[in-house]
């Protein structure tokens, strides 16, 4: 073959026959019972979990305001679900957005980290106080600033998100492997082509690793700012709602949300855990790991 | 220091005077080497774990920032012409780019704007390690020797008339270290580059290189003329002039480990 013929190199490989096809098919066809079988533990555990739940509730007559049966709850979630998916779409949209821009917002101050030891020094502590500062006590304070509204709420959410952004992406940046960055040295490379071929797509994997981080936490920063927004207004999240029905009581509706707010959060990390691994196809070798 | 006329410079490729490098402004890890390559000549730096060859290896591709000394090349290094390449100890390879890309790398650092002009010099490059039908491949694609051949390829793609390469083989089994080692001479003969090597190997300093400087704490205690005929090929190394040499150099080094070892105060390595 002439080595020059790059298109007939390339055209060799992919080119599937019948019989790849086929053990395709199987493979993927194992795959999913693999998944299967490994979800089964903790399918098994929650079953469990009902059977406890119910047995604690009917055994020792424990009053429905207090801990009302699964089946009661599944009732009350049946009742409220269109306020429950409106307001899992509203917390759903706040969370997502609060995590997108904390994702932007996180890399730029990052980036601003990474070139200059002076800026890093000033402004750290700061963005450390971001995660120190208890995001109940400012909510109010912010409310005050921002309103009543679903602004609010993702300013909220940034805040929660952000540090893990920060920290974990400014490593990525200034942690290069040497050999790297001698490489670039070596051919006199200045520093924002540096910053653009080397250092930015090294830290790849580390703003996925951020940002998995954050989607669990935006999530709880959205419904905890809606506690306080929520209330009487025309945005209604999960959080708003939960503080409503704390209010009156229901607390078989409560819980319904209780268990919407974790589909939520999970499915958040779902989907940052898919975008994730798409994005990181180029990174990741065979095995899946992520290389250093 | 004597001095030296300029025609004798112009047939030296890389000159060290009292080339010194400190870490911490007080651990001296090259201590005042002298040493010249002629252009076209292979000297491999070999000597134990932490003696300083690696950093001598980086001072004189302009990596290491010196304490004292100077090193000078011919013709002066500019580093946007990318007239030093570097194998690494590790292939180095960038895991987000494919095999060509990372060859052309170089190539892009240094403002070559034509990209097709960039991808034919990296296919004749990745053509010259026989790496031809591995382009699109990434990186975690390709065996541990190939990855080498690539990194090998990366060095050699902007045409150094200097290249500097740090164990580059140490990572691979002696059947790859052999097939490389072949690859190295092949491309030597055909390029006739300046090659500074830094190996622990002692077969392989001798197979490949024109002289052998063993370096101990920092410092270079000889430089060795390698008496074996080129053109140079594996077989040699099954002939009694091999093995003759292979035992005055290990006893050199070895001589010389006992010697500083009765003398020495327990320090670097």
């Amino acid at each position: 073959m002439n080595p020059y013929d790059i298109e007939k190199s390339v055209s060799d490989g992919p080119e599937p026959n019948r019989d790849d096809a086929a053990s395709g098919l199987k493979d993927r066809l194992g795959a999913t019972v693999a998944t299967a079988v490994g979800w089964a533990p903790a399918v098994i555990v929650a079953g469990i979990a009902l059977l406890v739940w119910q047995f604690v509730a009917v055994a020792f007559e424990l009053p429905r305001a207090l801990l009302p049966r699964p089946a009661e709850v599944w009732q009350a979630a049946l009742e409220n679900r269109i306020v429950l998916l409106k307001a899992f779409a509203s917390t759903g949209i706040a969370a997502t957005s609060g995590l997108l821009t904390a994702i932007c917002i996180g890399s730029l101050i990052s980036v601003a980290f990474s070139q200059s030891r002076a800026i890093r020094v000033a402004f750290f502590p700061y963005v450390i106080f971001l995660q120190t500062v208890p995001i109940v006590a400012i909510t109010p304070l912010l409310i005050i600033w921002s309103g009543y509204q679903f602004r609010t709420v993702v300013i909220v959410t940034v805040i929660i998100c952000l540090f893990p952004i920060v920290n974990s992406v400014t490593a990525g940046l200034i942690t290069i492997d040497r050999q790297w960055a001698d490489l670039f040295s070596l051919y006199g490379t200045g520093r924002v082509k540096t910053l653009l071929r080397l250092r930015i797509p090294a830290a790849i994997p580390n703003l996925v690793l951020g940002a998995k981080t954050s989607s669990g936490l935006a999530v709880i920063g959205a419904i905890v700012a809606e506690f306080f927004v929520g209330n009487g207004t025309a945005y209604e999240g999960l959080g708003s709602l939960m503080a409503s029905w704390q209010a009156f009581l229901k607390t078989a509706a409560l819980i319904a949300a209780v268990f919407t707010s974790t589909l939520l959060g999970l499915i958040l990390f779902g989907l940052v855990d898919v975008v994730s691994r798409t994005l990181l196809r180029r990174w990741m070798n065979v095995s899946g790991t992520l290389p250093k | 220091m004597s001095q030296v006329s300029q025609d004798e410079f112009d047939a030296t490729s890389i000159r060290c005077r009292d080339v010194t490098v400190a870490f911490d402004h007080q651990s001296i890890a090259v201590d005042r080497v002298n040493l010249d390559v002629r252009r076209g000549e292979i000297v491999s730096l070999i000597g134990p774990s932490g003696c300083g060859k690696t950093t001598l290896l980086r001072a004189l591709a302009g990596l290491q920032s010196l304490a004292s000394g100077e090193v000078r090349l011919s013709p002066p290094a500019i580093t946007s012409e990318g007239q030093i390449g570097f194998v690494f100890q590790q292939p180095a390879l960038l895991p987000w780019a494919t095999t060509l890309q990372n060859v052309m790398l170089p190539l892009e650092l240094i403002g070559h704007t034509n990209r097709d002009d960039r991808r034919l010099a990296a296919i004749e490059s990745l053509h010259a390690v026989k790496l031809a039908d591995a382009h699109e491949k990434r990186p975690h694609e390709l065996s541990g020797g190939m990855q080498m051949r690539a990194s090998i390829a990366r060095a050699l793609v902007t045409n150094p008339s200097i290249l500097l390469l740090d164990e580059p083989f140490a990572a691979l089994d002696d059947m790859l270290r052999s097939d490389l080692g072949r690859l190295l001479l092949d491309l030597w003969e055909r390029r006739r580059f300046t090659a500074v090597m830094v190996t622990h190997n002692i077969g392989e300093s001798i197979l490949l290189s024109h002289r052998i400087a063993v370096m101990r704490r920092g410092v270079i205690e000889t430089v060795v003329e390698n008496p074996l005929a080129w053109p140079r090929s594996p077989s040699q190394m099954r002939t009694p002039e091999f093995a003759a040499f292979y035992g005055e150099m290990a006893d050199a080094l070895r001589g010389r480990e006992n010697e500083s070892s009765i003398l020495s105060d327990g320090g670097a390595d």
